[in-house]
């Protein structure tokens, strides 16, 4: 292939992501076609196939079916859905977010927002402000996006009259101040003659300010926060050793500050401390000095520190809080309402935990900033503050002062069901989380159980890889015990992700960990195969509830710490391998006294 | 941080989380260049690895270049290639004479859906570049596809994690949220997840980072002397090339640059319905 690298300009295009929100059918998505339009960015051939298509079906033409692809949009004349399209303005690139307006689409109304960087508020002149001009607003401040424009659109519907558009502005600056929030430009446009979109309007000589595609020209680009203190979420270890790769890499995205070869560094919650050895890259000439925010990286370090996915690495004089209670302010969309008592998964950066609610502090209705009247719940659409407790501890920030490590989502069952934003790391709680384990132990203790059958107790817990080899490893092992003469009972976890309990109900991850507990307890070898995509970690097993004295070995595939009680096997030795080198680790630790 | 540095930091990511959260995972390389770019990120994801294998639905009617480089780089790069095909179908007779929708969904839609599931046939590469019935049947419950969401209107809505029903369909009227790099990754037994990580990028984008990266990419995209190249791959019978004499990547982006004409003009399907593509889509077609 030809390639002349030497007179080859890397573009260097900068591209700003916007978001055009607003109450339903006040004209977002034709302001956007029209934009597409007017400015030559769409086939021709599109556009002509578009109007023949609505000409077909007896339709008036709508800038709006550029965006509101999908038949049942058309056929409703509705977003439900943001689209995302590409568009080239004279300074840098765009890719504008098309968001619905109907409420029942707030969940893809905050999704497009959520990835956007400034906001575009459309607010039709003549009905004026709706319940979603309000509740989008609150949003946005929500989402963290500071850099708003407000169009008040269909002009040419009251004969573009100042003093509409005057009531409008004072109306919306008015509530936009309640929530802190300082848009950049008022301006009237006609979205569909496309007066003061990309062309100033003639019937509109009283408005001397810029267009909005002016105005999109003026919003700033954020840069990314390299000079903030480092956060560096671990999102996973590799060890890729059966492809002759011996690096211990741990992976993740800088989403704030610098790291440099040779930093001490430190993994939070666990606080363990070592230093970076090398910043790993592929397809480089030489392994970078330094990566900055923004960055996927991969770093090896000096000494062997058990880190995993959820801990967070920092300098060690700029660290996280770690708490189990934070004070937080969020959106709910479940369809099932935020309630106490229930066990949620909190998601923040790679961290993933359980979590409920301890307190509800205040409960919104966003659509018209009003108390929702009632406080033991939020409703789907509902904006709240609440006080969370998880059930381990976190390493998190305040969202205004580190906005990655600052907000997280709940999901409940298989569904994300909100998001919000960390306002203050509260002082760590008893810790007593959502899941309660209370052990029913007889008279004989286990002790005498052991001495009697002549070996100890140990819990083993295989967790799975990608090639199922646990499973069969434990089959193996159970099958070499039994002929040896030792007491063992082999199970598995089901997959348990959040599971919610029915009142009275245990908690089915309770009841997994209570088996395992039972079991040891009678003095069995327990072996317990761990599905891939469980939520169990390495701390469960660590710390099985009601096993204070009987040794939790973990068998894995993929990790990077190994030791007495951790043991990283390489799936690419044989079975027989495997078995022997369990059998050699595990043996030990089965004898009286050991 | 320039743009392509951003649009690979997040494709990175997007890969490791799907690596880290899907046990039977898998990559769709349709050998074309979105594909070929995602394999690339990937290598780069994980330091030189691959830690997955590459599916290919071979319909037998791609040009026989696509697969000559599929073998080639699959042994160079040390991929865990799968080949997925609707054999039933094929031993039927079916093909484009039976009409473009009719072929479409056989060789494509259901001999993916198959794949996917283990229902159908799956073959996976050996050391000497055959290919033997792979033993491992098991659905595959993470698909990483090369979708970008300029092509075409419903894409422009897709999301990174985006689930698909046990009978593989896309409900793009009622998708989970998305936020802040946050996906789904729970979901019942049964379904599957499609994930994105190049939804973000342009058609120029994907060529200025051919370019900057030096990475390979099957020469059909290039003029070679006839005055005309592929801009988007599909089975021979229904792509048509562009008339173009760019023959490397910084010509195709200049050409680019100079154009509104769309990329997928060349395809047939597309041509004949405006929701046809949707159709196909919210199907399980690619
Ligand atoms: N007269 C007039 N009509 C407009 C204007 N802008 C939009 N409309 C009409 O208002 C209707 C709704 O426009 P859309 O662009 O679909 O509104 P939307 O805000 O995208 O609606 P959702 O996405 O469903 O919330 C369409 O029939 C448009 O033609 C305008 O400036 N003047
Ligand atoms: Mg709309």
């Amino acid at each position: 292939m030809p390639m002349n690298l030497t007179t080859f300009e890397a573009p260097a295009r900068e591209q700003l992501s916007l978001v055009i929100v607003g109450h339903v059918d006040h004209g977002k998505s034709t302001l956007v076609g029209r934009m597409l339009a007017d400015t030559g960015s769409i086939d021709p051939g599109r556009l002509a196939r578009v109007k023949a298509i609505c000409e077909r079906q007896g339709k008036r033409f709508e800038y709006a079916f550029l965006l509101d692809a999908l038949e049942a949009e058309q056929a409703q004349g509705i977003t439900i859905d943001a689209a995302r399209c590409f568009f080239h303005g004279e300074q840098r690139d765009y890719i504008l977010i098309d968001a619905p307006g109907h409420i029942e689409f707030l969940k893809n109304m905050i999704s497009g927002a959520a990835r956007a960087e400034a906001a575009i508020l459309l607010i039709d002149a003549e009905e004026g402000v709706q319940e979603n001009s309000r509740r989008h607003g609150y949003l946005l401040s929500l989402l963290g996006i500071r850099q708003v424009v407000v169009a008040v659109n269909k002009m040419d519907r009251i004969g573009y009259d100042q003093a509409v558009f005057d009531r409008v502005e004072r109306e919306y600056r008015d509530f936009l101040g309640q929530i802190s929030v300082t848009p950049a430009a008022f301006i009237p446009v006609s979205a569909l003659e496309g007066g003061n979109v990309v062309t100033r309007s003639a019937p509109m000589p009283w408005y001397q300010g810029p267009t909005i595609l002016q105005a999109m020209e003026r919003f700033e680009k954020e840069a990314e926060p390299a000079d903030q203190p480092l956060r560096f979420p671990v999102q996973d270890v590799y060890k890729f050793n059966r492809a002759g790769d011996a690096r211990r890499i741990i992976a993740g995205r800088i989403t704030s500050g610098t790291l440099r070869t040779g930093d001490e560094v430190v993994f939070l919650p666990s606080g363990k401390k070592t230093r970076i050895k090398t910043i790993e890259a592929f397809n480089a000439d030489a392994l970078p000095g330094t990566a900055q925010a923004g960055q996927s990286v991969g770093v090896t370090m000096t000494e062997q520190i058990y880190a995993s996915r959820g801990d967070v690495m920092c300098h060690p004089d700029r660290p996280l809080q770690v708490s189990n209670r934070l004070r937080v302010n969020l959106v709910w969309l479940g369809r099932a309402a935020l309630r106490a008592g229930q066990v949620y998964k909190l998601k923040l950066g790679t961290f993933s935990g359980l979590c409920e609610v301890e307190r509800f502090i205040e409960v919104i209705d966003a659509s018209a900033l009003r108390d929702s009247g009632h406080e033991d719940r939020v409703e789907r659409h509902e904006v709240a503050e609440v006080v969370l407790r998880l059930r381990d501890p976190i390493a998190c920030d305040l969202s205004h002062e580190f906005a990655d490590t600052g907000r997280f989502v709940l999901v409940d069952g298989y569904d994300m069901a909100g998001g919000g934003i960390i306002r203050e790391v509260l002082s760590a709680g008893e810790k007593k989380g959502p899941v309660r384990w209370t052990s029913e132990v007889g008279s004989i203790d286990r002790r005498l159980r052991e001495t009697r059958q002549g070996h100890r107790a140990v819990v083993v817990a295989l967790h799975e890889d990608l090639e199922g080899t646990a499973e069969s490893l434990a089959a193996a092992i159970e099958e070499s015990l039994w002929t040896a003469g030792r007491h063992v009972f082999r199970l598995r976890f089901e997959a348990v992700d959040v599971i919610q309990p029915r009142p009275g109900e245990l908690n089915l991850r309770t009841a997994c960990f209570g088996r395992v507990a039972a079991l040891a307890n009678a003095g069995q070898v327990v072996l317990a195969t761990i599905p891939f995509a469980a939520s169990v970690t390495q701390q469960d097993v660590l710390r099985l509830p009601g096993l204070e004295s009987v040794p939790c070995a973990q068998v894995r595939f993929r990790g990077d710490r190994d030791d007495a009680l951790d043991w990283v096997l390489d799936p690419a030795h044989g079975e027989r391998e495997l078995h022997e080198e369990v059998r050699r680790r595990l043996d030990p630790l089965l004898a009286l006294g050991s | 941080m320039e743009h392509l540095d951003k649009l690979e930091a997040q494709s990175i990511y997007i890969l490791r989380e799907a690596y880290a959260n899907f046990k039977n995972l898998c990559m769709l390389w349709s050998i074309g260049k979105d594909s070929t770019v995602m394999l690339w990120l990937a290598r780069k994801a994980f330091f030189g690895h691959v830690p997955f294998p590459l599916v290919h639905i071979d319909t037998h009617y791609k040009i026989p270049e696509m697969i000559r480089f599929r073998d080639q780089i699959a042994l160079d790069w040390g991929l865990t290639m799968v080949i997925g095909q609707n054999e039933e179908a094929l031993a039927a007779g079916m093909g484009p004479g039976r009409g473009r929708l009719t072929c479409c969904t056989a060789l494509k839609t259901r001999a993916l859906k198959q794949t996917l599931d283990g229902t159908g046939p799956r073959y996976r590469i050996q050391p000497d570049g055959s290919y033997a019935p792979d033993t491992d049947r098991e659905p595959y419950t993470g698909v990483i596809v090369g979708a970008r969401g300029d092509e075409e209107g419903s894409r422009s809505k897709e999301r990174y994690f985006s689930p698909r029903t046990k009978e593989n369909d896309w409900q793009l009227d009622d998708q989970p949220p998305e936020l802040w790099n946050q996906f789904k990754t729970d979901f019942a037994p049964g379904t599957h997840i499609r994930i994105h990580p190049l939804l973000d990028w342009s058609e120029i984008n994907i060529w200025e980072y051919i370019a900057r990266e030096g990475m390979p990419i099957t020469s059909l995209y290039y003029d070679t002397g006839s005055g005309r190249r592929y801009r988007s791959l599909g089975c021979a019978p229904c792509t048509g090339d562009v008339a173009s004499t760019a023959s490397n990547p910084f010509e195709i982006i200049e050409e680019l640059r100079n154009t509104n004409i769309a990329e997928r003009s060349g395809r047939a399907q597309d041509q004949e319905d405006p929701h046809a593509l949707e159709r196909l889509r919210r199907d399980g077609y690619m």
